[in-house]
């Protein structure tokens, strides 16, 4: 119907000028072209669809960038985690710490794997107890529990079971914390969350293709007209998908950047939150979560290659659609 | 003039064998049908209204397939042209259609151009040509505006002159002098003949006899889905 209405408009617009012509003396040379595509933009263009693709874009850069935050704070502390173990030894009233700190790495050093063992002293102790203590803790007045770092070599696992059995019974009071029960949560879990947000990724993915077929069935349905009289002057299913799919990726394209864009600014807003409520114990709890809640740069560059991406898949999917659609017309024998 | 040899080594263009047509469940519009356009030919198809001479031009563009029996065209048989195939016997078939089928949104100018753009010539090489054709089909002042501003027998001119734009080897015209007046006519019928002469081959769809007497040529009549053809 919009069709029928465009013609007359542009009937208008060429008679103006003639109907002028008295008042103003010389004519224009008339333009030869249109300026319209052959398949004309505004049977394509749609704001539903730019609305899809936007919101679906949005989804999978949020995904991704949940994705690439857990992981990174994963992979961290993992690394952190995996290359050291903890030993503690509780005070007794009659417990030489001294010895016992020497006794312990002892026992630690025997094990292949294990590189170093460093006692915490008391300024570094103290320091880790501030945020429950406060500052200028006397170590010496408080039964506090000393701390042995435990620094493996890359990638050693030696015999914790062995090393633990071998601790309790020699070092009373001391205790072996090898961390791996977190290890394996945590790998878990990452792995968990990646996959889950690749299968959330790719079904959002498949949504905007099945769209995007939709769409480019339904403009061409629409510009039934053209596409006849282009296959009769000649036109192979080359040129004619040409014709649509130079509008979808325009189409794909400003979805594309409108829920990216919306991804990033989101993504920038909470980075900004959490780090100035970092001071606060919300903030140390969100930060202890998820490391500091602002996306690495790598985070921002592959919502930019997702942007491209969702436009390219756009294009490339109208124009097989529209290939086969074509290649289905031009077949003789239907 | 390329030669389109069928297996008795005689040169066609297109030819039809025993071909009936029919729409759907609907009675045979076309009945065994069997004719041959040569190279460098020129006939009038004609026959009353809705005698199938539409039908017979649709068959022979390949956007129909008939219901029984063999239409070949360039030396192929119909049925075994691949998808991909299409595209280049189409450029070498000029078409008028009887409604002119130009598309709206774009200039006359644009219209007659679309033949050359979609096998991908560039437009400062074949500008001046498509003025001078619309010049000679006497719409030189008319090639700006669209074509529900023309008149019909501007239309009519400016879908002959898309046809003509690239010199196909065949030209099916479908009424084509169906809303001018008699002088206008008989200078469309020059064209064509012209055309004729130049080495094209030519096929119009008529049923306006005073047009037929002009010009003495082969006709081809069609009357309750059988062909006579008066040679
Ligand atoms: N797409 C179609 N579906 C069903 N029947 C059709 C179709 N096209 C044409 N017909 C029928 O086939 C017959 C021949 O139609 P056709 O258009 O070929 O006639 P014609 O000789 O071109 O007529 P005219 O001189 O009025 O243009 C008519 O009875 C028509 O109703
Ligand atoms: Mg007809």
């Amino acid at each position: 119907m919009t069709d029928k209405e465009k013609p007359s408009k542009s009937a208008t617009k060429t008679a103006t000028p003639a109907a002028k012509a008295p008042v103003k003396p010389k004519r224009q040379p008339k333009p030869l072209r249109s300026g319209q595509s052959i398949v004309p933009r505004e049977s394509v263009a749609s704001t539903a669809l730019i609305f899809v693709i936007g919101i679906m874009t949005f989804l999978a850069c949020l995904t991704l960038g949940a994705v690439s935050m857990v992981n990174t704070s994963a992979a961290k502390w993992q690394n952190d985690i995996s290359r050291e173990v903890t030993i503690q030894i509780r005070p007794f009233d009659d417990l030489e710490m001294t010895k016992a700190i020497r006794d312990a790495s002892n026992i630690a050093l025997q094990f292949s794997g294990v590189s170093k063992v460093t006692a915490l002293n008391d300024a570094e102790t103290a320091r880790l107890l501030e945020p429950w203590l406060g500052a200028g803790l006397q170590l010496d007045e408080l039964p506090v529990p000393r701390l042995l770092r435990v620094t493996l070599a890359d990638g050693a696992k030696p015999d914790f079971v062995k090393m633990r059995e071998q601790l309790e019974a020699q070092v009373p009071g001391s205790t072996l914390d090898d961390h791996r029960t977190w290890v394996d949560r945590l790998t878990t879990m990452a792995l968990t969350m990646v996959g889950i947000g690749s299968t959330v990724f790719l079904l959002m993915m498949a949504a905007t293709v099945t769209t995007v077929i939709f769409a480019t069935r339904g403009a061409m349905a629409g510009n039934k007209d053209v596409v006849d009289v282009l296959h009769f002057v000649g036109a192979d299913s080359k040129f004619i998908s040409g014709q649509f799919q130079k509008h979808f990726l325009i189409l794909g394209l400003k979805g594309a950047a409108c829920g990216a864009l919306g991804a990033i600014i989101l993504f920038v807003i909470l980075g900004i939150w959490s780090s100035s409520s970092l001071a606060t114990p919300e903030g140390d709890q969100i930060s202890a979560l998820f490391g500091t809640f602002s996306l690495s740069w790598s985070g921002y560059f592959w919502m930019i290659i997702v942007l491209i991406m969702v436009a390219i898949l756009t294009a490339v999917t109208s124009s097989i659609t529209v290939r086969r659609q074509v290649n289905n017309l031009q077949n003789y024998r239907k | 003039m390329r030669k389109f040899l069928d297996e008795t080594g005689i040169a066609l263009l297109i030819s039809f064998e025993n071909v009936g047509l029919r729409y759907g469940i609907g009675p045979e519009v076309l009945s065994d049908l069997s004719f041959q356009v040569a190279p460098n030919s020129f006939q009038f198809l004609t026959g009353p209204s809705g005698a199938g001479k539409t039908s017979l031009l649709r068959l022979m563009l390949l956007s129909l397939s008939p219901t029984r029996g063999l239409v070949k065209v360039f030396g192929k048989e119909a049925s075994t042209i691949r998808p991909e195939q299409m595209p280049i016997i189409r450029r070498k078939i000029g078409v008028v259609f009887q409604d002119f089928r130009l598309l709206d949104h774009l200039t006359t100018y644009e219209n007659v151009a679309l033949p050359l753009q979609v096998r991908g010539k560039m437009e400062q090489d074949y500008r001046q040509d498509v003025r001078d054709l619309l010049d000679w089909v006497g719409l030189g002042d008319r090639m700006h505006v669209h074509p529900p501003v023309l008149s019909g027998g501007e239309k009519q001119r400016a879908a002959i002159a898309r046809a003509l734009i690239d010199q196909p080897d065949v030209l099916l015209a479908d009424e084509p002098t169906g809303n001018v007046d008699p002088p206008l006519a008989r200078r469309i019928l020059r064209l064509f003949i012209e055309l004729h002469r130049s080495g094209t081959s030519v096929v119009i769809a008529t049923h306006d006899l005073s047009l037929m007497d002009q010009y003495d040529a082969r006709r081809l009549v069609l009357n309750s889905g059988r062909l006579q053809i008066y040679d």
